[in-house]
């Protein structure tokens, strides 16, 4: 008998605990739930941080958080309603991508035709970089074969005072 | 009648224009140099011809001549008359005409020059700024008439020609559609004007280099002669540029000046190649170096003032099918690609003989730092370049439309934006011919060291953000350098005239204008520099709806929404206007009213910021229409500019330095009065 109660015991003792646990995640979950589903509503900040890197499809260059056309007002208020419904900032512009074509990104994507946009200013950079290093590679022979040996550190600084003055007379 | 006289007036000058590029180009080529004085007078006539075309447009928009097409289209009843009569620049027609207006003017004064040390190059100068007026004219007369008349035929339908088509009669519209109500503005009936004296002002010194190889010059005569045009032309291009920046703040509604927008873009690459221009020529007059590269720099500084004006004009920024459909697209298209094929070809025609008088012997001596400079400028303008004409690119192989915004610019051209900077803090304390890194080192090290103290303090204050540090310190630097630029030679004067420290100041930046002037712009960059890393690291925002009474809060701000009126203004608009309280940190500091402008005749809306501005930042209250404006519920935009206010203190600088640059001295001036001016 004594082992029976110690068994319920023992059994009650593992889920009260539990039970516990349950009601109070079952009370912390539809608190913050109903937290959560108050800040559900996003506020015109959240909706013009995403309207911002969009662009409106009517006007040129014009972003869409400042664009004053319907179409405009509009998308917004499809980023709110996106917005409350849990979708993410780069769903969002998926799906106006996907819509509206690529042309409402605030820059061209990465794959496809548009790899060429991002492709040519590295190979760009790399080609000239190339160029200016061969060019001062150049001047350094030109100096060592000038003067024999690199060029020596001048002791004397030159008086700044003659050269301000000829650089007057020359420039005036 | 009016029109009529215009149209004449406007159809004799491209005669002119035409008459005297051909008989430039006859003597050019051998004929008989007498009739060098035929195109001449034939060149400055088309300047008061123009003259007259422009003032009878203007006043066909001030008296409302809506019976003209131009006229119905930019122009309405209602607008006050300084608004009708800035509308000449207001539309493509107007613009046109007034753009080739100012090149008439720009040539009849080089045309007037003495030109007794540089008769060779006049035929060339003649014939190249005559080609270029000829082919903006043209535009004028056979595409984009300003003076084309409405008319409707027997089925209703309303057409605008010059000359009346068959069966059809007038047509008088009762008003007319007005100007766009985003150039109802004083920034941007002045914008426009500053933008075309930069452009035109270019030319100038083109047509001279073209002189130059035409005639198989190898010296700097060109570029001496061209100095001041090309400082000008230049004062007015960063003028247009600020004045563009300093619109777009009061009038766009978005809080910021620049937005990397393609037509800002278009009239910014001239002005990056003109700045290059600026810099190298400095080289040449003192090195006989970069002959070369200040041909190609001046050369591609008039493509890209045909280039922007072709982006802005032809429509091919909105589409590229929009280019194709328009007459003036591929005209430009054409003008741009024949001008700059001849330009090159001449160019390396005489390749051999524009040879370097010395070389670059050190990459660390003032000339090998200005070339680095120089490349800067070109790697910024082949950012700008590809990202304005990438879009036109896929949509013509891909059929794809893409956006390039400002998140590309940004990376692109930030980094070579801060290289500059430092190399604006370098460049003037490097010696020329040769300097080494100790002894660059030894000019340097006092400027560095005390600009090290803003970024340290800055961090004290507790900004961490890495790239407004060094960007601030960055500007510290040229800011100390310049003034020990400035110290170093009021010292080293007095010593040798004994003036005192302000005198020798004074009396060295008057002797060399252009250097100490060169200084000041470089101050002004300062300045800007500040403004630009303060709005881009820092500027905030936020956005809510009140009620009235009710408040919102950004960072020591509070706004309180007071009241809210609307009434009807003069020029045939409604005025939405709200008034609202602003506190910093508990204390009332000013009392706003941003509004929101709605323009019946084009049913435009125009959103009007009320601006509380300080030394310290603006604070920058917007009135946006998410939701129905009303006193029980408003939307504000509010946004948080930090340091903007330098950035037009900068810009004030910066023309102030210009100015200083361009103004000339006592010695020339006096020797201009002496040289008679006429043909020779």
């Amino acid at each position: 008998m004594e082992s029976t109660v110690k068994h319920c015991t023992d059994s009650s003792s593992v889920i009260r605990p539990l039970t516990i646990i349950g009601l109070v995640l079952l009370i912390t979950l539809s608190v913050f739930g109903e937290t959560a589903a108050q800040s559900d509503e996003p506020t015109d900040d959240e909706v013009n941080a995403i309207a911002k890197q969009l662009y409106c499809p009517v006007c040129e260059n014009v972003p869409l958080d400042v664009c004053g056309t319907q179409a405009c007002a509009q998308w917004r208020a499809t980023i709110h309603e996106k917005l409350a419904t849990g979708w993410n900032e780069e769903q969002i512009k998926q799906y106006f991508s996907d819509q509206y074509g690529v042309r409402v990104l605030a820059q061209p994507p990465t794959q496809g035709f548009n790899a060429i946009f991002w492709a040519v200013p590295p190979v760009v950079f790399l080609v000239g970089g190339f160029f200016v290093l061969r060019f001062i590679h150049n001047i350094r022979h030109k100096q060592q074969s000038a003067t024999g040996q690199p060029v020596a550190e001048k002791t004397n600084v030159d008086d700044y005072a003659a050269r301000l003055e000829h650089e007057l007379e020359q420039w005036r | 009648m009016i029109a009529n006289f215009g149209f004449a007036a406007m159809f004799l000058a491209w005669l002119c224009a035409i008459y005297a590029a051909i008989l430039a180009l006859a003597v050019a080529r051998g004929e008989q140099r007498q009739w060098l004085v035929s195109a001449r007078n034939a060149a400055i006539a088309a300047w008061p011809l123009l003259t007259l075309a422009c003032l009878s447009l203007t006043y066909l928009l001030v008296n409302g001549h809506f019976e003209i097409e131009y006229v119905a289209g930019v122009s309405s009843r209602a607008m006050p008359w300084y608004l009708k009569a800035t509308a000449l620049w207001g539309g493509q027609a107007g613009s046109l005409l007034f753009w080739a207006w100012l090149m008439s003017a720009h040539t009849a004064l080089v045309t007037l020059r003495d030109w007794q040390n540089e008769r060779d190059m006049q035929p060339y100068v003649i014939a190249t700024t005559m080609i270029t007026l000829a082919f903006f004219v043209s535009l004028n007369v056979f595409i984009e008439n300003p003076f084309a008349k409405l008319w409707i035929d027997q089925f209703g339908q309303t057409s605008a020609t010059f000359f009346a088509p068959s069966g059809a009669r007038p047509f008088t519209p009762n008003d007319g559609q007005g100007l766009n109500p985003l150039l109802r503005h004083p920034g941007m009936i002045i914008h426009p004007p500053m933008l075309y004296l930069g452009f035109v002002g270019f030319v100038i010194p083109f047509s001279f280099a073209i002189g130059a190889l035409a005639v198989g010059r190898k010296d700097d005569t060109w570029i001496r002669v061209t100095r001041r045009w090309t400082l000008i032309a230049w004062l007015f291009l960063s003028l247009g540029l600020l004045l563009g920046g300093r619109w777009a703040y009061d009038v766009l509604g978005w809080g910021g000046y620049w937005g990397w927008d393609p037509v800002e873009i278009a009239a910014f690459m001239p002005w990056l190649t003109g700045t290059a221009f600026l810099h190298s020529v400095m080289i040449q007059e003192k090195r006989g170096m970069f002959k070369h590269w200040n041909m190609i720099l001046i050369i591609l500084t008039y493509a890209l003032v045909i280039f922007g004006t072709f982006l802005t004009r032809s429509g091919v920024l909105s589409s590229v099918h929009a280019f194709a459909q328009s007459a003036i697209g591929p005209l430009f298209f054409i003008f741009i690609g024949v001008t700059f094929v001849i330009s090159l070809t001449l160019l390396f025609r005489g390749w051999e003989r524009l040879h370097s008088e010395n070389i670059l012997t050190s990459w660390l001596s003032r000339e090998g730092l200005f070339l680095l400079n120089n490349l800067l400028f070109m790697g910024i303008l082949l950012a700008c370049f590809w990202g304005v004409i990438y879009p036109l690119i896929s949509e013509l192989a891909a059929g794809q439309k893409v956006t390039v915004g400002p998140p590309f610019y940004k990376r692109t051209t930030g980094p070579q934006f801060a290289a500059l900077l430092l190399l604006m803090g370098i460049a003037p304390l490097a010696a020329w011919r040769v300097t080494t890194v100790k002894r660059l080192g030894h000019t340097i090290w006092k400027p560095t060291a005390v600009s090290m103290l803003v970024p340290v303090g800055i961090l004290a204050a507790g900004v961490t953000n890495p790239v407004a540090l060094l960007g601030l310190w960055l500007a510290a630097l040229v800011l100390c350098a310049t003034l020990y630029e400035f110290y170093r030679g009021a010292t080293a004067r007095r010593k040798s005239t004994s003036d005192n420290f302000f005198s020798a100041l004074w009396n060295l930046a008057a002797h060399n204008r252009r250097r100490y002037g060169g200084y000041v712009i470089h101050l002004g960059v300062i300045f800007m520099a500040v403004g630009i890393i303060g709005i881009e690291m820092f500027q905030t925002e936020t956005q809510g709806t009140l009620a009235y009474g009710e408040q919102m809060t950004l960072g020591d701000y509070v706004l309180i929404y007071n009241e809210l009126a609307e009434f009807p203004a003069e020029d045939d608009r409604i005025v939405t206007r709200a008034m609202v309280s602003v506190y910093k940190d508990g204390k009332f500091v000013a009392e706003l009213y941003p509004r929101r402008d709605f323009y019946v005749d084009s049913q435009q809306p125009m959103t009007i910021p009320g601006v509380y501005s300080t030394l310290e930042g603006d604070f920058y209250v917007l009135l946006v229409d998410w939701k129905p404006i009303g006193a029980q519920g408003a939307t504000f935009k509010i946004y948080l500019n930090p340091l903007v206010n330098w950035l037009w203190l900068g810009g004030f600088l910066f023309i102030s330095g210009t100015l200083i640059a361009a103004w000339p001295g006592k010695r020339e001036s006096h020797s201009q009065q002496q040289t008679a001016v006429g043909v020779s």
